[in-house]
């Protein structure tokens, strides 16, 4: 959806209001020090409702002029998600106006409620005026530093909460739990240990996938026993049509990697190389130390690579790229090609720094 | 009345075999005369045993249940009712939001005996129904109406960006094309042939990626193999059986559109 179709981004709204509110509270606060410790606490009742208005007035002004602005202007500010807050340059050039702007209006508020001239002031005793905008001006940095920490801290934390969403998603892709199930289905009434047996992969695999959304690693052997399980729960439902070999040498076994990292070159290559293919074929996911690297690998003897398919960027692809950048920067890669040796298919291959668990 | 006869179309054995049985239990005088693993065979033992009922995955190697049904609607011959379809999914929103729009029968992995029974009770009906007289030219029409909506519905929902250029290597060589100047494409086994009015190229992608990325104005689908370009065509003229057969501007060839697209012909 063209998000500029409104005027307030769609759930922005809620945090706006919010920090309305707090605004608000902190303005009748400074309205009360304010009254506290005013020469003239005496002027009772009146005194504190004007003490009232013009903080009310000035500090809501402000905000408005700043907070729904950035939204409103967003296009020329180039505020943009998430956060809309402008860049460095326009931000500063919003405060400003928008505290002085604010800060007229909100004067001219508390003027018509006082009944005197705050434009007199400023000819009467110019120090005290500048004092009072430069108080205002300095809550209003204020409040634009805190809120602009507040945004950024939740986009991130955002963004986290989507990707491990997003992870989780495509680990349990409905079409294959669906299919597990209707095959589970049939094993109950027709080989009840068979059923059982597969019961425990789809378990395994399901504590698996749940697990690995929350934590940062774990050893290559746990890697390779829950492509095991997914592999079995394939086994079951594709029947003599795939056939399956995972090699892990025994001293690779400890090797520390970022859970299910696999997963998604296991579940392309039957999806995208086996499953095509009437025949089926095999698969085979192997371990090994090359020149001091970890090399994973993923073979499969299917359809190949599909040429460029437009629209179709895989997502598992870009999610295991992005895995590896995140963890291990320049220094891990993924690459994929097609075989041209009979039976053909496709080799996955990922190489990781060595690591010393 | 002869038994009904059915054709499975399934990739995954148990399930297969699962729900060969379930029907058998349910409705004992329906022959099951193929259980197949691909859509590729669905459609040939399909057009070879002419089954009243075809139940077809829709994830299958080959071809795709829609595709299947596709071909099927496009090669049955028309002297025999076109089979009804049920088709069979665990977990594809937009067919079954699609099925539901058409009032298509399906069934839902991991398939209910309740369920199961429901829809078999429907396809009886309808099959009796068909038996007490053939069916009407507006019947048909709805059935191919129905199934191109399931096709469209089955495309990816956000179009690639148009292509203005075919580029065919031939070796070492790379012809450019641009796309105005070709009169038709035609798919080819895993390759598509682009015909203009001076030459003929092969490009390795399949029809249907090609068809994302062309104007639907322009590039019409009139098979599931053929996309003309409208300005092209010069005349069509209705065959038995429903084709309809396009004589074209600048080839001396014809291409057939198949009765699923013989509604885009039409006098205005």
């Amino acid at each position: 959806m063209n998000p500029s179709r409104h005027l307030i981004p769609r759930g922005e709204g809620r945090g706006l209001l919010q920090r309305l509110g707090i605004v608000t509270a902190v303005a009748l606060a400074i309205a009360g020090i304010q009254f506290a410790f005013s020469p003239r606490a005496s002027a009772g009742m009146h005194g504190f409702s004007v003490a009232l208005v013009y903080s009310l007035a000035i500090s809501i002004a402000i905000w408005a002029a700043i907070d729904p602005v950035r939204y409103l202007l967003r296009g020329p500010l180039r505020a943009e998600a998430p956060g809309y807050w402008p860049p460095p340059g326009r931000a500063v050039v919003l405060v400003a106006v928008g505290t002085l702007a604010g800060y007229t209006l909100g004067t001219l508020v508390g003027d018509a409620w006082a009944g005197r001239s705050t434009l007199e002031l400023l000819q009467r005793d110019q120090r005290r005026f500048y004092a009072l905008l430069a108080s205002a001006a300095a809550v209003s940095i204020g409040f634009v530093a805190y809120f602009h920490q507040r945004g950024h801290r939740e986009a991130l934390e955002q963004q986290a909460r989507e990707a491990r969403l997003a992870l989780l998603q495509s680990q349990l892709e409905p079409h294959m739990l669906f299919n597990t199930l209707a095959n589970l289905r049939v094993l109950i009434a027709t080989d009840a240990p068979r059923a059982q047996t597969m019961l425990d992969h789809l378990i395994g695999f399901l504590r698996a996938t749940l697990a690995a959304s929350r934590s940062a690693e774990h050893p290559l052997r746990a890697e390779f026993e829950r492509l095991g399980d997914y592999l079995a729960l394939m086994q079951v439902r594709m029947g003599p049509r795939l056939a399956v070999r995972l090699d892990l040498p025994a001293s690779l076994a400890g090797h520390p990697v970022p859970p299910l990292l696999l997963q998604p070159l296991v579940e392309n290559a039957i999806r995208h190389g086996l499953e095509p293919q009437p025949e089926g074929g095999h698969l085979e996911v192997s371990a090994s130390l090359e020149d001091g690297q970890l090399r994973l690998r993923v073979r499969d003897s299917g359809v190949g690579l599909a040429p460029a398919r437009p629209g179709a960027a895989g997502f598992g692809l870009t999610q295991v790229r992005e895995r590896l950048q995140t963890r291990y920067g320049a220094a891990a890669t993924l690459t994929l090609e097609p075989l041209s040796q009979p039976p053909g298919g496709t080799l996955a291959t990922l190489t990781l720094p060595r690591e010393h668990p | 009345m002869t038994n009904a006869t059915a054709l499975i179309a399934e990739d995954e054995p148990l399930l297969a075999a699962s729900l060969r049985a379930d029907v058998a239990a349910l409705w004992p005088q329906l022959q099951v005369v193929a259980t197949v693993g691909d859509g590729a065979q669905a459609v040939e033992q399909a057009l070879r045993l002419r089954p009243d009922i075809c139940f077809l995955d829709i994830r299958m190697p080959a071809l795709s249940g829609l595709q299947a049904a596709q071909a099927l609607a496009e090669d049955w011959p028309a002297d025999h009712p076109f089979p009804l379809l049920a088709f069979v999914t665990a977990y594809d929103q937009y067919a079954v939001q699609a099925f539901e729009a058409q009032a298509v029968d399906y069934l839902v992995k991991p398939v209910q005996s309740a369920r199961l029974d429901a829809s078999l009770q429907r396809l009886r009906e309808r099959l009796a129904t068909r038996r007490a007289g053939p069916a009407s030219a507006e019947a048909l029409d709805a059935t191919w109406t129905q199934l191109r909506a399931l096709l469209a519905a089955a495309e990816p929902a956000a179009r690639a960006p148009r292509l203005e250029v075919i580029q065919a290597q031939q070796g070492a060589l790379v012809h450019l094309v641009p796309v105005d100047e070709v009169i038709y494409f035609e798919a080819a086994d895993k390759l598509v042939r682009v015909v203009t009015a001076t030459r003929e190229l092969l490009v390795r992608m399949s029809l249907r990626d090609l068809a994302a990325q062309l104007d639907p104005q322009r590039f019409w689908q009139v098979h599931r193999g053929t996309l003309v370009q409208a300005r092209f065509i010069a005349t069509a003229r209705r065959e038995d059986g429903g084709k309809v057969r396009l004589t074209l501007r600048g080839r001396p060839e014809t291409l057939v559109a198949s009765r699923l697209y013989a509604h885009l012909f039409r006098g205005m």
